[in-house]
């Protein structure tokens, strides 16, 4: 066997303003939401010749109608790039944009490709959660998995009574930190926008510039009141979930030689990643396995991770796996410039948003020598991605 | 909120353009924007146009946005379309000259607001600008045009106006008055040629462009850049001296060439444009109100929009055509001949029905030489980028010839495109009859001949129909569908449906000789032939016509259509309509000549070589120009009354259709008839009006 693995490395990635579903971006086409994203990283990147770039992945949860059709292939051939570049759709619900930079990695390791672009969409306005969907009676039949698992505000519930000591105060508090860190490091999430034309009938075209729902005036004692939407009494509101989103994202995934032919930056490396499976029930809790199966595969520990970007389906999900690995609540290392209870989770997409946040976490910070993107996703499933600073000016030995 | 500061009429039924505005924070502006999106409430399919209730929320729109904090203010429009301009279904409307003088005020006031802004204003034209929709985006401080963008221009002469909201003024001053008289004189006179995005750019009427998939972010991007200073727009230097008179005089020369100053839209543009080089901004747009108003009052514009919704309308769904759901499905077509009209016919059917279509000519070298041909003609669309590597091969794999006539045992409909005379054509038809299938249509290309008299002999002459193409069949837009008594619906509704997805306009006919447009061409060459017999210079005669602006001259038309063929049509008409159409010895003896007629240097242009002149006999009778218009516009009068008493077609209408489409008779005649009853020459004739326009 010839040793045919390659460094892999994160170039750049860029995303919409995420939108409030139903508001900005209902009368936009998903499909152009990642057309501009990808125009956007090849006009960041004019050193990549579009010609090289080998497989296009995008991912979405609902692929029908705008976000069908072989997204990545069809938004490819939209977005401009040559009709040689070839690209595929891919969905892991909310991991959807992970997986397709874990996969275009894999290919990119093993010498299939040189250079790839990964990313997500998913437009909640058009595409509610569960369109579509045709769950199997054998679900219900012989009791697989129980119905509250497809209702992901229901599973958050469900965390809170696994781990009662992670009370709706301490969610609430967490959730009005993320909002104030975002608030504050607005300004730096913003040099990854790519502003995004948004038309309504009604009211004209305008250019969104912005996330449209961050709440940066959250106060824990505004949280306190808010409804509890999914259960009588019960923990988790509005303010301590990610709200329904519109957006896209993309990154470019490119081998490390490559990269330095072409005179690309690199904005980490990817060290591993790993996927893992969960009670459906309790889907929150999937990072904590990913994690640690992507942290044992690397012969890394929990203690090496210096930045933790993990995605805020639920504030009691991101506590859940603090309090596992020992965590506290407001380590400044978790979620540093805030996360998506304060700009939103327009599913498919989050992975690279992730991804492109711990890129610029990681400029500001040679002092880190690793972090980790992870998230839960929908039926149980956890998944991490690894990776390298490549500021990092510590002692590598 | 000010008030709109010109007072107009209303009208009930403006589809009201909406001004929508709203305020966008682009990066690195420092502040906020105004995007004021004009927006009908339609899809693209009914663009966004202005009236005065549109006219009035954009001033409104103006007033909001350029006195906010605005750091540029810019118009865009809905998906694609920018504006295509004013309201011409309002035109009509106006009552008033000074109605007239009011819109065209109007338009000033309101678009001058653009260019008087403090701040600066930017029209990101992302897809169809026509006329007003243009002039809008001129007054802009900044342009941004799409890559994807189709339709722009502005096509006021083509209707009998000018630009008349500051584009005559502007325009020059921006690219030139070359450029400037392309578009505002050239492009209109060119069967109304519209540009695209990139030609925007060239001309220098855009400032930047982008393509279509980010053309707004990209748009606002660039705007910012302007207003921070990082892009500084350059544009050309334009020469106010001797040289714009010098420019000016040869597009009169080319105008004065092309349509004899017939079109007066045509004339004040020029005076318009050239007005520009010297006059102020206000003063310019004083002249433009007063050439808009007498413009909008003429007769030359009516007959213009009445011709422009005759081929809109009337053009779109022929009248005679029975239900389209009688048509049958055409799978394969078979024409036969394989010469060059046969070629041009089997080309036109394979890419427009996209089914294979098999020639056959009487044996396997003439098939192949004509199956050789159509592949050249192939590979000239493919090399001129007409038609994609794939397409070219698709049609290179449709279209295939043969001696043997077996070939046509499974086509859906077989079209003869062979030499024009009654019993050839007979003859094919008897051939092929046992051969096709009993639904197969058959059809016959006739420029002329009887379709009844070719039906005589057939066993089924249900399935009969004439389809008479012009040439060149690829670019002539009119079919004329010629039902016999005969003739069944399903065969007639399957032509219409066959003309339609050929892309031409079809016009019924009944079957008489030459149908229409060759019965009316062929009297309006007997008239003037008839005069050089009887002794007027062949000069005075050719010029005859001039000021009614047809595309081309006597002569000219003679060479074009060759004169062995006009020679066979006049003998034919005399033949079958009477001495209306006499036979000229003179015409029969250019035809027969063995010496070149026409001078090959004068490219079409109907010269006689001193060798065809020598040929020419003339009486002792000459006319005047004067008189061989008089004679010749008589004779057309007195031709279409007959035509009309002979149900030919079903009104005059259908007559200015075909001469608009099949002749090129301009919008300004409105064809035909409108002109002949303005000249009065109807009422002399044969008492009355046609009164198309009234219909």
């Amino acid at each position: 066997m010839r040793d045919t693995i390659r460094d892999v490395v994160f170039v750049d990635g860029v995303r919409t303003p995420f939108g409030k579903a139903g508001k900005l971006y209902e009368e936009t086409r998903a499909d152009d939401m990642i057309i501009r994203c990808i125009r956007t990283l090849l006009r960041r990147n004019p050193a990549l010749p579009p010609e090289r770039v080998d497989e296009v992945a995008l991912a979405a949860t609902t692929q029908i109608g705008d976000q069908g059709l072989t997204l990545g292939r069809s938004a490819a051939l939209l977005a401009g790039l040559p009709r040689s570049v070839p690209g595929f759709s891919i969905d892991r619900m909310c991991a959807g944009a992970m997986t397709a930079v874990t996969a275009v990695s894999s290919a990119i390791a093993s010498r299939q490709y040189d250079i790839a672009i990964a990313g997500g969409v998913e437009s909640m306005s058009n595409h509610p959660m569960g369109e579509g969907v045709d769950p199997n009676p054998r679900i219900v039949a012989e009791k697989l998995v129980d119905t509250d698992a497809l209702v992901m505000g229901n599973t958050a519930e469900n965390l809170h009574d696994l781990f009662p000591a992670i009370t709706k105060e301490r969610a609430d508090a967490y959730a009005a930190g993320t909002q104030h860190r975002y608030a504050a490091a607005l300004d730096r999430l913003r040099a990854d926008f790519a502003t995004m034309a948004a038309r309504s009938a009604d009211e004209g075209w305008t250019v969104a510039t912005d996330d449209q729902l961050p709440r940066p005036e959250t106060t824990v004692e505004g949280l306190a009141d808010l409804r509890t939407p999914f259960r009588p009494h019960g923990r988790v509101t509005a303010g301590t979930a990610a709200p329904l989103t519109d957006g896209a994202t993309a990154c470019l995934v490119a081998d490390a030689e490559t990269a330095a032919e072409l005179g690309l930056p690199v904005a980490m490396t990817m060290v591993g990643f790993a996927f893992a499976g969960v009670d459906p029930e309790t889907m929150g809790v999937g990072p904590i396995p990913s994690t640690e199966k992507a942290l044992a595969r690397a012969g890394l520990t929990i203690d090496d991770i210096g930045l933790f970007e993990i995605n805020e389906a639920f504030a009691v999900q991101v506590l859940a796996f603090l309090d596992h690995f020992k965590i506290a609540d407001d380590d400044p290392r978790v979620n540093p410039w805030g996360g998506a209870i304060a700009m939103g989770h327009p599913l498919a997409s989050s992975g690279v948003r992730l991804m492109t946040q711990l890129a610029r976490e990681f400029a500001e910070h040679p002092e880190v020598r690793y972090g980790i993107t992870t998230m839960c996703v929908g039926l149980g499933q956890g998944g991490t991605v690894i990776w390298e600073n490549p500021n990092f000016e510590g002692d590598k030995s | 909120m000010s008030t709109f500061p010109v007072e107009l009429p209303e009208f009930p039924d403006e589809v009201v353009t909406e001004a929508l505005v709203r305020y966008i924070e682009p990066p690195g502006l420092g502040g906020r924007a105004a995007l004021i999106t004009l927006d009908n409430g339609y899809d693209h399919t009914k663009p966004t146009s202005m009236g005065p209730a549109g006219m009035r929320n954009l001033w409104d729109a103006f007033d909001e946005a350029l006195a906010s904090d605005a750091k540029f203010v810019a118009v865009t429009g809905k998906p694609f379309i920018f504006l295509a301009g004013a309201d011409i279904k309002l035109m009509p409307l106006l009552e008033t000259r000074q109605q007239g003088v009011d819109m065209a005020r109007a338009g000033h006031a309101l678009y001058r607001r653009l260019r008087d802004s403090s701040i600066p204003t930017f029209a990101f034209v992302n897809g169809t600008a026509l006329g007003g929709g243009l002039e809008l985006a001129l007054h802009c401080h900044y342009r941004t045009v799409s890559a994807g963008a189709v339709a722009l221009g502005l096509p006021e002469v083509s209707i009998g106006l000018i630009p008349g909201w500051g584009g005559s003024q502007l325009l020059p001053n921006l690219i030139g008055p070359e450029a400037a008289a392309q578009v505002v004189i050239g492009n209109p006179l060119n069967q109304n040629k519209m540009m695209r995005g990139p030609d925007l750019t060239k001309l220098g009427i855009a400032d930047a462009q982008f393509e279509a998939a980010d053309f707004l972010e990209e748009s606002v991007a660039w705007a910012t850049a302007v207003v921070n200073g990082e892009i500084t727009v350059e544009r050309a230097q334009i020469d106010h001296g001797e040289s714009w008179q010098a420019v000016m005089a040869g597009v009169r020369r080319m105008v004065e060439e092309k349509v004899h100053n017939a079109s007066p839209a045509a004339m004040r543009a020029l005076d318009l444009l050239e007005l520009a080089r010297t006059a102020s901004f206000d003063e310019g747009t004083a002249a433009e109100n007063e050439a808009l108003a007498d413009c909008a009052a003429s007769p030359e514009f009516k007959t213009s929009l009445y011709a422009f919704n005759l081929v809109r309308r009337l053009g779109r769904r022929p009248e005679g055509a029975p239900s389209a759901g009688l048509a049958k499905e055409i799978g394969k077509v078979g024409v036969v001949g394989a010469g060059l009209m046969a070629g041009q016919i089997a080309l036109m059917f394979a890419r427009r029905l996209e089914v294979p279509v098999v020639m056959t000519d009487l044996d396997a070298e003439r098939a192949e030489r004509g199956l050789a041909h159509v592949r050249a003609e192939i590979d000239k669309l493919e090399a001129k980028g007409r038609a994609s590597k794939l397409k070219a091969a698709k049609l290179r794999s449709l279209v295939s010839a043969s001696a043997d006539k077996g070939v046509y045992a499974d086509c859906d409909l077989v079209i003869e495109a062979v030499f024009e005379e009654l019993k050839v054509k007979q003859a094919v038809f008897a051939e092929i009859e046992p051969i096709v299938s009993e639904e197969c249509l058959l059809v016959t290309n006739t420029s002329g001949l009887s379709v009844t008299a070719m039906a005589a002999k057939l066993a089924r002459p249900e399935r009969l129909v004439g389809m008479h193409f012009f040439n060149p069949v690829a670019v002539m837009p009119l079919v004329e569908v010629i039902a016999t008594a005969s003739t069944d619906q399903e065969t007639l509704a399957t032509a219409y449906a066959v003309a339609k997805k050929l892309k031409k306009t079809a016009v019924g006919s009944a079957d008489r000789p030459a149908f229409i447009v060759n019965r009316l061409l062929g009297r309006m060459l007997a008239e003037v032939t008839g005069a050089v017999d009887e002794g007027t210079p062949v000069e005075a005669a050719d010029v005859a016509l001039d000021e009614l602006g047809l595309p081309m001259r006597p002569f000219a038309l003679l060479e074009l259509v060759g004169l062995q063929v006009a020679w066979h049509l006049c003998a034919h008409l005399n033949e079958d309509l009477g001495p209306r159409f006499p036979v000229s010895a003179n015409l029969r003896r250019l035809a027969e000549a063995d010496v070149p007629v026409f001078d090959p240097d004068a490219k079409g242009r109907g010269r006689l070589t001193e060798a065809g002149k020598a040929l020419l006999e003339f009486g002792d009778k000459a006319s005047t120009a004067e008189e061989v218009r008089h004679r010749v516009l008589a004779g057309l009068a007195e031709e279409v009354a007959l035509m009309l008493d002979e149900g030919v077609v079903p009104g005059p209408r259908q007559i200015d259709l075909a001469m608009i489409l099949g002749a090129g008779f301009p919008f300004w005649l409105g064809g035909l008839t409108p002109y002949l009853d303005r000249a009065g020459i109807s009422a002399e004739v044969s008492g009355d009006s046609f009164g198309a326009m009234e219909m």
